[in-house]
């Protein structure tokens, strides 16, 4: 049997139970064919696969049950708004609601009769229209708001509407926001974080101490991007704080592979945690022989940095630790320039590993300015006087294969060094199908921070969180000698003139195991 | 004739030699920003529909010269099998693998996305045939030269895809 899993649909938390729904191609290991699967969980870990959610048996949705996002209302229903692809192709939105609430599984759901609830409005194009959003309450609580992507000629955009019952809608004037040059602009995201508190906010708050992210994934790079702004309910417009980083030109979730993302509001724990879809980086000869492609990544939390104030964090969700068993750990290393410590770890595949550098303040005052950029970098092999330095992960003894996660510090022209976190794959595999590159970009360090990482390493998924999650990197590497047992661990400093300094807790960790729900036995 | 009759034939005729020129000139802007313009030009006027299709059209007349090429490599590639060359052996059976890729994968996935409207995973299709037909070539590498014909057909199909890609990029 072969599959193709893309983008997370209407996540959400409802009597007990986590929700995932995805894009799904029961018959290929290739995009088509796109039915809803679900999966449900009670700790975002542990998943339980359920019969699919909605199949493409409509002609309003025959040639795709797209994606959707989920909105619970205040009396407990649930809303669901999806993107079908009608029978000639032209992209509607579509409502459909769990046949019983009362089910706790949710495994069955209704389309409405009215479907199709939207079609494209004037000058939008029937193929530029689809991925709405989680609806928010208008200021006076008596409207919902949605808003769906598309582009008109090379600007992306974010269309606005307002409707009482999910059913019938006002296309409003103007549009959320629009950003020149940036194409189509695919599952669109909206949603408020707060400048002050701790928990993540429901999609519907507003108000002083709350700036509202808005996020696309853009059609043309294949990334997804955010930009940080103040939502103004009353005009329902959007402002990025630094039209510079406005959407599509600015920060993204993930400088590595990471796609079609999705957050949701957990009213469980009061987070707001996103999802997103990590894609195959090998051939797709491959992808047909192993039977799969595409993974959906670790459940990521997300707050405002309130030390930076310009940039969100986002760190896996605290139940993954609950896969954490037995530990080591090395204090204190020194990492003098040009070397590289091997470590004695136990499941050097399935790791969460938590790494802290220090170095001495003088040597990056006393270094010369220089430029860098992870990607023209040549990765870890190019030495500096202040980088690269870091750990190798899915390393085999030899080195043949190894796959570098490093910061690399370049002074800038005004003499403020600038700090890089890149992910090097270019000698990730003896394998010649896989794409090898060097992901990474610049991340912010503040005044008296030292430098952390923490990489959680699945065999063929490696996602790294720099400064407690402000930079992160998800890579897909495929080793043909450093797998399960061979692959080692290490720490580096390939620096010139840098002395460090490294702290390391590396954990075993246990695998999630995901089955299909025991249905027959309810 | 009447004349008013005249003048509808000449309208007419008029409208038929404008759109064939507007058509005509969709195809030649379109080659134009493609890395292979002569290639994408006689591919394109080969195909007897590419007068009248749009831009989604053109993409799917390009994927289907990939698939017409990548078959005559599949095919080229058993061939050489049957003549038995030990040394091949290896290199052919991964070129095997590698446009199996590109016919049961690639060339249905880009048909289906530009059929169905989501046009990045045509993209990722013709990106994915290139680099297959890259591979095949590599295949090679340090064993034993690769047979000539089979490398004409590993860069055609490089080619082809390449231009394939750039125009899906257009409706991106």
């Amino acid at each position: 049997m072969t599959i193709s899993a893309t983008d997370p649909n209407g996540p959400l938390y409802y009597n007990g139970w986590y929700h995932l729904f995805y894009q799904y191609n029961p018959d290929s290991a290739i995009w088509g064919n796109i039915t809803w699967a679900h999966a449900i969980s009670k700790d975002l870990i542990h998943w339980l696969h359920l019969p699919f959610a909605m199949v493409p048996d409509q002609w309003y949705d025959i040639n795709g049950v797209w994606t959707g996002s989920a909105t619970i209302l205040p009396d407990g229903r649930i809303m669901m708004i999806y993107t079908g692809d009608t029978y000639d192709v032209v992209q509607v939105q579509c409502l459909a609601y769990p046949a019983n609430l009362s089910d706790p599984l949710l495994l069955k759901w209704v389309k409405d009769p009215s479907n199709p609830v939207l079609f494209p409005p004037p000058g939008i194009g029937p193929k530029d229209f689809r991925d709405p959003t989680t609806a928010w309450l208008s200021p006076d609580g008596d409207k919902w708001r949605i808003t769906i992507g598309s582009k008109i000629g090379k600007t992306g955009i974010s269309l606005n509407y307002e409707t009482k019952d999910f059913i019938k809608y006002d296309l409003m004037d103007g549009f959320l926001h629009q950003v020149p040059g940036t194409g189509m602009w695919e599952c669109v995201d909206f949603y408020p974080v707060s400048m002050v508190g701790q928990n993540g906010l429901d999609t519907s708050v507003n108000g002083p101490g709350i700036k509202h992210v808005l996020k696309a994934s853009l059609d043309d790079d294949k990334n997804d991007y955010y930009a940080l702004g103040t939502y103004d309910p009353i005009k329902n417009k959007w402002t990025p704080d630094d039209p510079e980083l406005d959407v599509g030109i600015g920060l993204r979730y993930d400088y590595g592979k990471y796609y079609a993302s999705k957050t949701f509001y957990d009213q469980h724990k009061k987070r707001r945690i996103l999802w997103g879809w990590i894609r195959e980086t090998d051939a797709e000869s491959l992808d047909l022989l192993k039977g799969w492609a595409g993974v959906q990544s670790i459940p990521r939390s997300i707050v405002f940095d309130k030390k930076t104030g310009n940039n969100i964090l986002q760190w896996p969700v605290e139940e993954v630790e609950s896969l954490r068993s037995s530990s080591v750990e090395f204090k204190d290393v020194t990492l003098v320039p040009g070397s590289i410590i091997p470590l004695e770890v136990h499941s050097p595949s399935q790791a969460d590993i938590v790494v802290s550098f220090d170095i001495d303040k003088k040597t990056i005052e006393e270094a010369a300015n220089m430029s860098y950029d992870c990607s023209k970098s040549g990765g870890a092999v190019n030495r500096g006087p202040l980088g690269p330095f870091g750990i190798i992960v899915l390393g085999d003894e030899t080195l043949s294969e190894l796959t570098p996660i490093y910061f690399y510090i370049a002074k800038a022209y005004n003499g403020k060094p600038d700090t890089h976190f890149c992910a090097d794959e270019l000698r990730s595999s003896k394998a010649s199908d896989v794409e090898k590159i060097v992901y990474g970009s610049t991340v912010p360090v503040v005044e008296g921070e030292k430098y952390t990482i923490r990489s959680l390493v699945d065999h063929s998924i490696v996602e790294s969180f720099a400064q407690g999650g402000r930079s992160v990197i998800t890579s897909r590497i495929y080793p043909t000698k450093a797998i399960n047992d061979a692959a080692r661990i290490f720490l580096f400093n390939n620096a010139t003139k840098a002395k460090v300094t490294a702290s390391i807790k590396i954990w075993k960790m246990d695998t999630a195991d995901i089955h299909p729900f025991p249905l027959d036995q309810i | 004739m009447k004349n008013q009759q005249i003048i509808c034939l000449i309208l007419l005729t008029l409208i038929i030699i404008h759109q064939t020129y507007a058509d005509e000139n969709l195809i030649q802007t379109t080659c134009n920003n493609t890395p292979n313009y002569q290639l994408c030009i006689n591919t394109l006027r080969a195909s007897p529909g590419s007068a009248t299709v749009d831009m989604a059209g053109l993409g799917l007349i390009m994927v289907a010269a990939v698939k017409a090429m990548s078959e005559q490599a599949l095919s080229a590639v058993n061939s050489l099998r049957k003549s038995g060359q030990p040394k091949l052996s290896q290199p052919l059976q991964r070129c095997t693998d590698f446009y199996n890729g590109v016919l049961k994968a690639d060339v249905p996935m880009a048909e289906e996305a530009l059929r169905k409207g989501d046009p990045k995973f045509g993209e990722d299709g013709m990106v994915d045939a290139a680099f297959e037909a890259e591979l095949c070539e590599g295949a090679f590498k340090g064993v034993v030269a690769p047979p000539p014909s089979l490398s004409g057909f590993n860069k055609d199909v490089r080619d082809l895809a390449g231009v394939a890609r750039a125009i899906i990029r257009n409706l991106l």
